[in-house]
């Protein structure tokens, strides 16, 4: 497989079209808006995109307006993989017969953690069985932020949502995050990768990876969201930093499923001194909030054990142990 | 008829005459999941594709729902489009059918109607279809095999005209066509390539003020699917009401078009009448029961009775003026429902039908009949039953039972 360097100036970036167009309605400090501005960034090309139902579909196409500069499609929640592969399929066969006259379009697909952790999974694991050529993006804000902060499969533990609420009984979500990254790897498809905004080159790169990848690519990008995390918006792109530098959301790539830390959390494990700990993540984020009263002491304790383990296994799987 | 082409005889069940009208009809993208009746078609047409037969892209996703959504996308992409499917396939794909008649994609699908669960069952009825007719997809019912090739054919290009643009289904019954061998007439390739064309599209405004053919393309972006709040939503509701209307036009031209060159008509397309012209009594149905009537509506002709027949060939867009004019003058109507309103008064096309006849100065009686469901056998002799019904109703001028079943243990 093929991978280019995939490497850019800041001046290269600066000076590309922007292809999501300002003017859209996400909310202020919204990291996923961040993260699909960079993404578009990141294309080589012609692309087609395609949206699952969620904040960004919503937020960038009110009729009769839209931010997408590239031609852009979203039919429901649960469809950003079944969509990739009609768009991936026609563009095949139309270039065939001549009916299209790029030399190469791309296929980017985006859905949130709704749309891929749980309604959309199973439409983006056909698509990828299928090997169909596209580069489907998570952002990850970890709840249906779209409507008010439910859990989802990508929701951490212990943290209160809508539907996950911390109350006198029950401290907040008491079920892990799925490993959704790792799920995907499991496919044996030939690129997966984690990003977060503020590591914005390494994200672009890997987009740009994805993107020119023959066959299916995986980025899962960490995107905070400050009306779910309850967290400051000045702060979205920081908090993003603190969750790799915490190593609860440690970057890495798989390359046709051989894992390697990418280089922010390949420093965290070469220094492990520089480690920080998971509260420094937790504790400025409103829906931890209830994990610091002496009561649920534990649950803090629980999610610095458990990101503990995983790291572990990660250097393993990076053979970095 | 000098412009008729020449036809070769195939044997072919309803689901093999599908699968050679798609071959034919250069479609770009098959993307399908298989479920009895339908398997046939794309188990067809994957040997198409295996023998190199065919220039389609075949994805065979893993669920209905995730073939309407891929098919949706492809056609969005500019490709000529086509799935099948039955059933809980077709109640899988309920939600992407209101998406893709409202991105007016114009995907064309078979349904090889059958019975929808619980309790499970794989045989014919219209209860899948039926309960999408709302969902803006046209819908027409075919007779026997030969109709169902004739009807794919004619099907891309009615989806396809630009003052149409929706997507369409097929609905051919399961099992009684979907898998039972007929002599179907068959047109040459390249008369087929030449009736059903290229895809065409509808030249709309983008965002950046160019005019552009309606699909996805790098030079002229566009944005498809997007958010439609209270201001704008009911408008693009109202416009897809406008294209069923022109697709009762469109429907009857290319069934004209398609006659011209193969010398069968199915009535005018929409409806197909027969001996109706002087019947006192009728029956009106959908699909391949209206061959089984035919039978009785001869037989009982030789015998002197008023009988005639009403087959509804497209149930959506519903031809209610054309209906109102043929059933004018009939006494008596036995509307037959192959699926079932629970709690609603009588099956759909019952009150679709009664519904089209209010506003004539006099109204025959119109009763419905419940009959066939999860492919309970329907013979002459039942036929024979409904129109001596109707002939009691006119001499006794009484409807005692508003709905009855057909063949039924009570």
């Amino acid at each position: 497989m093929a991978i280019s360097e995939g490497k850019f100036t800041a001046k290269e970036i600066a000076e590309k079209p922007e292809l999501f167009l300002s003017g859209h309605r996400a909310c202020a400090g919204c990291a996923p808006a961040t993260v699909l501005r960079l993404i578009m960034k990141a294309v080589r090309g012609p692309t087609i995109v395609t949206n699952a139902t969620g904040c960004m579909e919503v937020v960038s196409t009110i009729y009769p307006y839209t931010s997408w500069a590239a031609p852009w499609l979203h039919t429901a929640f649960e469809t950003a993989g079944s969509n990739a592969s009609g768009i991936e399929a026609a563009l095949k066969i139309l270039k065939k017969k001549g009916r299209i006259k790029n030399e190469q379009i791309d296929v980017v697909a985006f859905a949130g953690d709704g749309g891929t952790y749980d309604i959309g999974i199973q439409a983006l694991s056909g698509a990828v069985e299928r090997g169909h050529d596209f580069l489907f993006v998570l952002y990850d804000n970890e709840a249906y932020m779209n409507t008010g902060i439910q859990r989802s499969g990508g929701t951490p533990f212990g943290a209160s949502t809508t539907t996950s609420q911390a109350g006198t009984a029950v401290p907040g979500k008491l079920e892990q995050k799925k490993p959704i990254a790792d799920i995907m790897v499991a496919h044996d498809m030939p690129y997966v990768a984690t990003a977060a905004p503020y590591y914005w080159k390494d994200l672009i790169m890997k987009a740009r990876k994805g993107i020119e990848v023959n066959g299916p690519a995986f980025l899962h990008v960490l995107a905070p969201c400050p009306r779910g995390w309850r967290s400051d918006q000045s702060k979205s792109i920081e908090l993003s930093r603190l969750a790799v530098e915490t190593c609860i959301f440690p970057l890495w790539e798989a390359v046709n499923g051989d894992y390697q830390l990418s280089t922010p959390s390949k420093l965290v494990a070469l220094a492990p001194q520089k480690k920080k700990p998971v509260k420094e993540y937790l504790q400025v984020q409103g829906r931890f909030r209830h994990l610091f009263t002496p009561k649920n002491e534990k649950i803090t304790e629980e999610i610095q054990r458990l990101t503990d383990e995983k790291w572990q296994r990660l250097l393993k799987k990076c053979g970095m142990t | 008829m000098k412009s008729v082409v020449k036809q070769e005889v195939h044997g072919l069940n309803g689901d093999e005459a599908v699968a050679l009208a798609v071959k034919q009809s250069d479609v770009d993208v098959v993307a399908a999941y298989p479920i009895t009746p339908q398997t046939i078609i794309v188990e067809k047409f994957s040997e198409y594709v295996a023998n190199g037969e065919v220039e389609t892209e075949y994805v065979c996703t893993e669920s209905e729902h995730s073939a309407m959504a891929a098919c949706l996308a492809a056609s969005a992409t500019g490709a000529r489009v086509f799935t099948a499917t039955a059933s809980a396939g077709l109640a899988l794909m309920h939600e992407m059918l209101f998406v893709t008649s409202g991105c007016r994609a114009p995907v064309v699908m078979a349904v090889a109607n059958r019975a929808l669960s619980a309790p499970i069952n794989i045989h014919g009825d219209h209860s899948d279809s039926i309960a999408e007719r709302d969902s803006g997809w046209i819908q027409l019912y075919a007779e026997n095999a030969q109709e169902v090739y004739d009807s794919v054919l004619q099907a891309f290009r009615i989806a396809e005209q630009v003052d149409v643009q929706l997507p369409i289904m097929i609905g051919l019954d399961g099992f009684t066509l979907s898998h039972t061998l007929e002599n179907v007439q068959v047109l040459a390739d390249d008369a087929v390539k030449k009736f059903v064309g290229t895809r065409q599209f509808p030249a709309v405004l983008t965002h950046e003020g160019k005019t552009a053919p309606y699909k996805l393309d790098p030079d002229n972006p566009m944005t498809m699917g997007p958010l439609a709040l209270p201001n704008y939503y009911f408008e693009f509701k109202r416009q897809q009401e406008e294209a069923m209307k022109n697709a009762l036009k469109v429907i009857e031209q290319i069934h004209d078009e398609y006659a011209k060159i193969s010398g069968r008509s199915y009535g005018d397309g929409l409806l197909e009448p027969y001996k109706l012209e002087d019947a006192e009594i009728a029956i009106v149905c959908l699909g391949s029961t209206a061959g089984t009537v035919k039978t009785v509506v001869d037989e009982l002709r030789s015998k002197g009775v008023k009988a005639g027949l009403l087959r509804i060939r497209a149930y959506r867009p519903f031809p209610a003026e054309r209906i109102a004019e043929a059933l004018g003058k009939v006494k008596a109507v036995a509307v037959m429902d192959r699926s079932m309103s629970f709690g609603g008064n009588g099956g759909a096309l019952f009150h679709e039908v009664r519904h089209a006849l209010y506003d004539l100065p006099t109204h025959p009686y119109v009763v419905n009949y419940i009959y066939g469901l999860g492919g309970r056998d329907t013979s002459p002799s039942q036929m024979r039953k409904i129109y001596q019904d109707l002939q009691k109703i006119l001499h006794t001028k009484r409807v005692d039972d508003l709905i009855r079943y057909v063949g039924l243990r009570e």
